[in-house]
């Protein structure tokens, strides 16, 4: 019976970390191409519909990482406590990146036409980019095998900065931008704005390849740097979420060649929410890998019983809410208007 | 060295969010009242401030949703050997609390962006789930910080956590008072100090009805909670009195166990007594058990090695708590019965400096009632079972660590007030919609 709730548990915390890879994810991205958009009209109106699309949204994104912790530390206490000690370095740096991210992002409004405008703004894309990198370089540490059981017992520089961590977290920065500029890209089709559609089109292409890239050159890392993982990637469990994921993606770069922006949306958060969910199915049963299983890390039933508990009553309270929010969010009901473009201004 | 800065970094962390919790608690509720007033008088002014408290209240949400989160953050950073050891006990009051949030967070979105979008009526329904889901998410925080101070809920052998049962320890001794003390706290923190940022604009010679309707509503709503939060206070005192004496003990500074137990104004506390300060006789023993002959447990009746060290730091907090919690009591009736017997404010540039004064005092007492609890319950993180020491990671670094986020917090309040002080100067946005986005195709 422990067995069952413990996998309850563990399927808890990788939809959660799902989620916030496709959801937080994208809206890093945001972040990043905010900071990339350089100057001048357009890219004032780029910042405009990157800002219009995310105001709305951006909390209720961000609140899945807190989901995921609270699972882990519920579900899996000994474990948590491994990772969050061992692990404190990249995390207070993602700590960091979340406080300067948050911050200037409430104040950047307020901030237009001051000199704090250009700081608050260069602030915003920069942690946008490390937080992501920061949190993934954990994840890719994890699954090398560099977290043991107990009170930072693990290295508190080489558990994070090895190989693999620093691929995860490249790819973290990576499928966020690309998340990020499909989602733009179906915004602005939407919205009938040409130019950014178009401007988005190109950047989702090249961040589309270029994640497919990343996720091929992380593999022979992971062969040298976790085998078990690597093995269950390309010949295991892994399959299931790694060709889903080729798949979609090769089917968003069509979608996109062929500015089927709507579809693409769906297409492309699918691709990364596959391989996060087969990553999970590869590194499993272990949760922290080489030796702690997810049996052996969790709580007794008792609170796990109490976690399924919580979790109706999440279903029950926060999905139709949230299906309030996308809804209301995806009809632009709760959208900004942009400043005009350039042909309109000339009066073309 | 560890334990210091991580204590130090975990109460920064704490004092800072716990201003804003206050503010996600009560100032949803202040802004939907006006946007209340407005759907039921259609005088436009409510609508006005509405609207502009909306603004105020994004800039603080999104601060306390990253404050927030870097408090989940630390609890396993710092704090690996208690989350490892109890996490699962009191887990299910954070997988609520998430709960919770998540809910908060999505309601507060919708109502900010969804003013001049949605139709009035349905914004305002719209709003009403964010103050409740704030409650609540508060509630479950509190539940926790009650079991640090009165563990129940599972058994203990040997250092093996067992027998765990988690709807008991989210609803341990401590969640009641706790809960409700806090909660009232929050409507006296977020409604004093918006009325203190009207009435210091009075003073500096602002008469309109808008900053007059402004500060009036968060004063009253205040003022009728104020002279409660004492009755609260002292359930408060007399259950610390019977599950933690030594925390009793501490913040009066009583060396020795012994009746008629007095009760010290200001004063030092070292070497087991007080000395100097305004003695009250019997004051502690009514305070503990409504009997000025009543026994009260002193701080010897442990060994020194169970008792809190910083006992000047509890009481003179303690004090201040009392102190100005008394005053903002007093202030509350007064304006009530004016506004009661008058409908109007009471005349004269004192009160308005009273009322300027309230909004950071009642900041002061919050801090001091939380540093009361928490230094009080040292040295143990959770009250007789778990030494803080022996809960603060292994890991190395956390003073540097310490440093640097105590310098991005300051950063992060001074932005904050930043923020608001120019909020507070833009001009108010055109009262017609605006244009439906997206163009014809």
């Amino acid at each position: 019976m422990n067995l069952a709730l413990a996998v309850f548990a563990a399927i808890l915390l990788v939809a959660g970390l799902t989620l916030y890879a496709v959801l937080g994810g994208a809206d890093f991205g945001t972040g990043a191409w905010d900071l990339l958009a350089g100057r001048g009209r357009r890219a004032e109106r780029i910042r405009a519909l990157l800002n219009s699309s995310m105001g709305p949204v951006w909390e209720a994104n961000h609140v899945w990482l807190i989901f995921t912790l609270v699972v882990m530390w519920t579900a899996f206490p000994t474990a948590f406590a491994s990772v969050m000690s061992t692990m404190y370095i990249p995390l207070f740096l993602a700590a960091f990146g979340i406080i300067l991210r948050g911050s200037s992002y409430a104040f950047r409004p307020l901030a237009r036409g001051t000199w704090f405008e250009w700081p608050s703004a260069v602030a915003f894309g920069v942690a946008s980019i490390m937080t992501p990198f920061f949190l993934g370089t954990v994840i890719g540490g994890i699954a090398a095998g560099h977290v043991p059981l107990g009170n930072a017992e693990g290295n508190a520089v080489s558990a994070w900065w090895n190989a693999t961590g620093i691929m995860v977290g490249v790819m973290a920065v990576v499928t966020g931008a690309y998340l990020a500029a499909i989602f733009a890209m179906a915004d602005a089709h939407r919205r009938n704005e040409a130019d950014l559609r178009a401007w988005f089109r190109v950047r989702g292409l090249v961040t589309g390849v270029l994640s497919g890239a990343v996720a091929v050159a992380t593999l022979p890392v992971l062969a040298v740097d976790a085998p078990a993982l690597f093995d269950d990637l390309v010949s295991g469990a892994g399959l299931f979420g790694v060709v889903p994921s080729f798949v979609l993606g090769g089917v968003t770069l069509w979608l996109v060649w062929d500015s089927q922006a709507a579809r693409a949306r769906w297409t492309a958060a699918g691709a990364v929410a596959a391989i996060a969910v087969g990553w999970a199915l590869a590194q499993a049963p272990y949760l922290l890998p080489p030796a702690v299983t997810v049996e052996d890390a969790a709580a007794p039933s008792a609170t796990l019983w109490a976690l399924v508990v919580a979790a109706i009553v999440f279903v029950a309270l926060v999905v139709p809410s949230l299906v309030l929010l996308f809804r209301l969010a995806l009809n632009d009901t709760l959208a900004h208007g942009l400043p005009p473009a350039d042909e309109e201004v000339a009066g073309v | 060295m560890n334990l210091i800065a991580a204590r130090n970094l975990q109460a920064l962390s704490l004092g800072f969010h716990i201003i804003l919790v206050c503010f996600g608690v009560a100032f949803p509720a202040f802004v939907l009242t006006m946007e209340g007033l407005y759907l039921r008088t259609r005088d436009d002014l409510y609508r006005r401030i509405a609207r502009r408290w909306t603004k105020a209240m994004a800039v603080l949400f999104a601060v306390g949703v990253v404050s927030g989160t870097i408090l989940s953050f630390e609890l396993g950073i710092l704090w690996p050997g208690f989350m490892g050891k109890y996490g699962d006990v009191f887990g299910f009051a954070f997988a609520l609390e998430g709960t919770a949030f998540f809910v908060e967070a999505i309601f507060v979105a919708i109502y900010i962006y969804g003013w001049d979008r949605l139709k009035e009526r349905t914004h305002f329904l719209l709003g009403l789930p964010i103050p409740v889901a704030g409650l609540f998410g508060a509630l479950f925080v509190i539940s926790v910080n009650g079991w640090m101070n009165n563990p129940v809920g599972f058994d203990e052998a040997n250092g093996v956590v067992s027998n765990i049962q988690p709807f008991q320890a989210l609803f341990n001794a401590f969640f009641w008072h706790e809960l409700v003390h806090m909660f009232l706290a929050a409507f006296m923190v977020a409604g004093f100090m918006t009325a203190s940022v009207y009435a210091v604009a009075m003073l500096r010679g602002r008469r309109d009805r808008f900053a007059k309707v402004a500060m009036i509503v968060p004063l009253t709503i205040a003022c009728l909670v104020a002279p409660v939060q004492l009755v609260v206070g002292d359930w408060a005192a007399r259950t610390v009195t019977n599950d933690q004496p030594i925390k009793l003990a501490a913040i009066e500074g009583l060396g020795t166990t012994q009746s008629n137990a007095p009760w010290h104004l200001f004063g030092w506390y070292s070497d087991g007594e007080v000395h100097g300060g305004i003695a009250i006789p019997d004051m502690l023993s009514i305070l503990a058990y409504h009997d000025p002959n009543a026994t009260v447990q002193g701080l010897d009746s442990v060994p020194v090695s169970d008792q809190p060290q910083a006992i000047n730091v509890i009481r003179f907090a303690f004090q201040a708590m009392i102190l100005i919690g008394s005053g903002l009591a007093m202030l509350a009736i007064l304006h009530l019965w004016v506004w009661w017997r008058r409908r109007r404010i009471i005349k004269g540039k004192w009160f308005l400096l009273a009322v300027g004064a309230a909004g950071p005092a009642a900041i002061v007492a919050l801090e001091s009632g939380w540093i009361t609890t928490e230094v009080g319950r040292q040295p143990w993180i959770v009250y007789q079972y778990m030494r803080t020491a022996d809960a603060v990671t292994n890991a190395g670094g956390i003073p540097v660590v310490w440093i640097l986020l105590g310098v991005v917090y300051l950063g992060l309040g001074f932005g904050a007030i930043w923020a608001l002080r120019r909020l507070a100067k833009s001009p108010e946005e055109p009262v017609t919609p605006t244009p439906l986005v997206g163009r014809p195709r």
